[in-house]
């Protein structure tokens, strides 16, 4: 029997082939920490009493979760991380501003294929988009590796996702995400690798990758991967990074085979309160859900694809009054480039509150929060009870086109019928 | 490992994630008593007066899903729980719970399970003894490497260890 794409990238670091349920030991890559679980991280650290890290430039800090800081608490946890980067060598530390550690790390091509990515933070399967194997841990644990770095995994078993077909226009990733949610349902593929590809995954972006290797976390996937095919080759390719093509082989070892046909996809809505509650854009009916808040950001869709997409629905037209709308590009240098292109002026004059890029309104950390009996639609990747907020308010998670509709409307809205 | 945990039981349903068990404000702190005086605050908020030490938490499916904090797992453990007993975990929950030091193991019978039954935990046997419904069950250990971090109270602990540090 063949490779998967997670076997293989193992195969090569280990220099031997791996077996579904063993225990290997290995030397991630790359790993990274934010202001969110960072703080416990150094903590823990110390605790251990080691004197130095493993390899200080392995080590990427990211501030984004509580930022700009909101509170004497946070601006206390980021004064600490600094200090603590100082005084161990970190110098890979994003401050205030830079953005979104998941899409940071991409951007910037710190996070390259065949890497072994270990962070603290769920969402770290998000990286897996772009070939590589990326999966989260706690805080203990990292600590862990700041010290010896190593750490331990147990090879799981794959699922092979294919797409069929084309994306059509107005669905992204983020459907593609909720229509597997809608299948697996969360905790679907516990422990599990999510494997993407197929002949329509060439229809897919690295930014739509990116959301739907995200949300793969909500299925309960260990990680989510994509081959490194032409698309990625190319994102690399205009950071003036070459990297190599890989493909899992024809025989690949799979669980099981879930097929999406892109063709049929349509947006799609996940309801309060669990990402796995979807309803077809289509499938509204006659029911009204007003919307008191429509929030493009977070690391599941405040990419370029998805504000120019956004943008060009909102041009000309205006957020409903009654309706608040906050966007929060993912990070500084995007915001740059939507300014120079126009994209920022857009939202400000539909009538939208454009936020410094962090990770915004996604964990109720400060800005953008919903009072009880209020909605919100959002980009985001979770809808759990007070997840935004009072334990109350209605969170909808869809794509950029399908938040900027629905702000225009003041209810969920098709985002087709504007583009 | 020759270990038994016991305690009376505090059901919970499925898909409890990190939120419910710790609300993100508090995940500024890292003290982990602090962390304990919020756990369950949001969904459950007579838990922590009634809360001894030992006692087990026995859940549904998908226990600990969300972030990757494990300020749920200690505030859980610091609040005075020995272990959590769920139909199935998300997977950086168990392994945040493991590493530090609040055991966890799956079992399909969880709804055989009432609030406030008294229970044993056998580490040592893979057991589960319900004394109030009189029932046994078996469960499969954590893996070997996991009860080895276990064993010595949790990764910090385990690494300092394998360091050599005091
Ligand atoms: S944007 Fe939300 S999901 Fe993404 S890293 Fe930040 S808090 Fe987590």
């Amino acid at each position: 029997m063949g490779s998967n794409l997670m076997k293989k990238i193992f195969a090569k670091k280990l220099g031997r082939e791996v077996k579904v349920e063993e225990i290997i030991y290995i030397e991630p890559d790359l790993v990274m920490t934010h202001d969110h679980q960072g703080p416990m991280t150094i903590r823990e650290f110390e605790n251990i009493g080691a004197d130095s890290l493993w390899n200080p430039d392995k080590v990427i800090f990211v501030m984004d979760h509580r930022t700009p800081s909101q509170t004497l608490v946070a601006v206390e946890n980021h004064q600490k991380l600094r200090k603590f980067a100082k005084k161990y060598g970190v110098t890979k530390f994003f401050d205030v501003g830079e953005g979104v550690c998941h899409d940071l790390v991409a951007e910037k091509a710190l996070v390259r294929p065949e890497m072994v990515y270990i962070a603290t933070d769920s969402h770290t399967v998000t990286e897996g988009a772009l070939g590589l194997f990326a999966t989260g841990v706690g805080s203990s644990e990292m600590a862990s590796i700041f010290a010896t770095g190593r750490v331990w995994l147990k090879i799981p078993e794959t699922i092979k996702v294919t797409l069929k077909g084309t994306l059509q226009k107005g669905v992204y990733g983020k459907d593609i995400a909720l229509r597997l949610l809608e299948i697996i349902k969360t905790g679907g593929a516990d422990y599990k690798v999510l494997e993407f590809g197929g002949p329509g995954a060439s229809s897919v972006s690295v930014a739509s990758r990116m959301s739907l290797c995200n949300m793969c976390l909500e299925m309960g996937a260990k990680t989510a991967i994509f081959p490194v095919d032409n698309v990625t080759v190319e994102y690399y390719k205009e950071k003036g990074v070459g990297v190599q093509e890989l493909y899992p082989d024809e025989d690949g070892e799979y669980i099981s085979e879930i097929i999406v046909d892109l063709d049929q996809l349509e947006p799609l809505i996940a309801f309060p309160f669990s990402p796995d509650n979807v309803r077809s854009v289509s499938q509204l009916g006659d029911d009204v859900y007003e919307l008191n808040q429509s929030v493009i950001g977070t690391c599941t869709g405040a990419r370029y694809e998805d504000l120019k997409v956004a943008a060009d629905i909102l041009k000309g037209r205006q957020v409903k009054s009654g309706t608040r709308m906050l966007i929060v590009p993912a990070t500084k240098d995007l915001m740059l480039r939507c300014t120079q292109e126009g994209i920022i002026e857009t939202f400000l004059k539909a009538g939208a509150m454009v936020n410094v890029p962090c990770c915004g309104p996604c964990g109720a950390y400060g800005m953008g929060v919903v009072a009880e009996d209020e909605s919100t639609i959002t980009t985001g990747s979770r809808n759990f009870v007070a997840r935004m907020g009072a334990p109350g308010a209605h969170i909808y998670l869809s794509n950029a086109a399908t938040a900027a509709a629905s702000a225009i409307e003041g209810k969920l809205t098709d985002p087709r019928k504007y583009l | 490992m020759n270990k038994s945990l016991n305690g009376k039981v505090f059901k919970f349903g499925d898909d409890i994630d990190t939120g419910q068990i710790i609300p993100g404000k508090y995940v500024v702190l890292t003290d982990p008593d602090e962390l304990a005086s919020h756990v369950f605050e949001d969904i459950a908020p007579e838990f922590k007066s009634k809360v001894e030490l030992g006692d087990i938490i026995v859940a549904g499916k998908n226990f600990g899903t969300g972030s990757s904090r494990e300020h749920a797992p200690k505030a859980i453990k610091f609040s005075g729980i020995s272990a959590v007993i769920a139909k199935s975990f998300a997977r950086i929950f168990y392994r945040n719970a493991i590493n530090i030091g609040l055991f966890a193991i799956t079992l399909p019978q969880v709804d055989e399970f009432k609030e406030n039954d008294q229970i044993t935990i056998n580490l040592n046997e893979g057991k589960v003894i319900n004394h109030t419904q009189g029932k046994e069950y078996e469960f499969e250990l954590p893996h070997k490497v996991m009860l080895d971090i276990f064993a010595e109270g949790g990764i910090i602990p385990f690494t300092k260890k394998e360091l050599n540090l005091k």
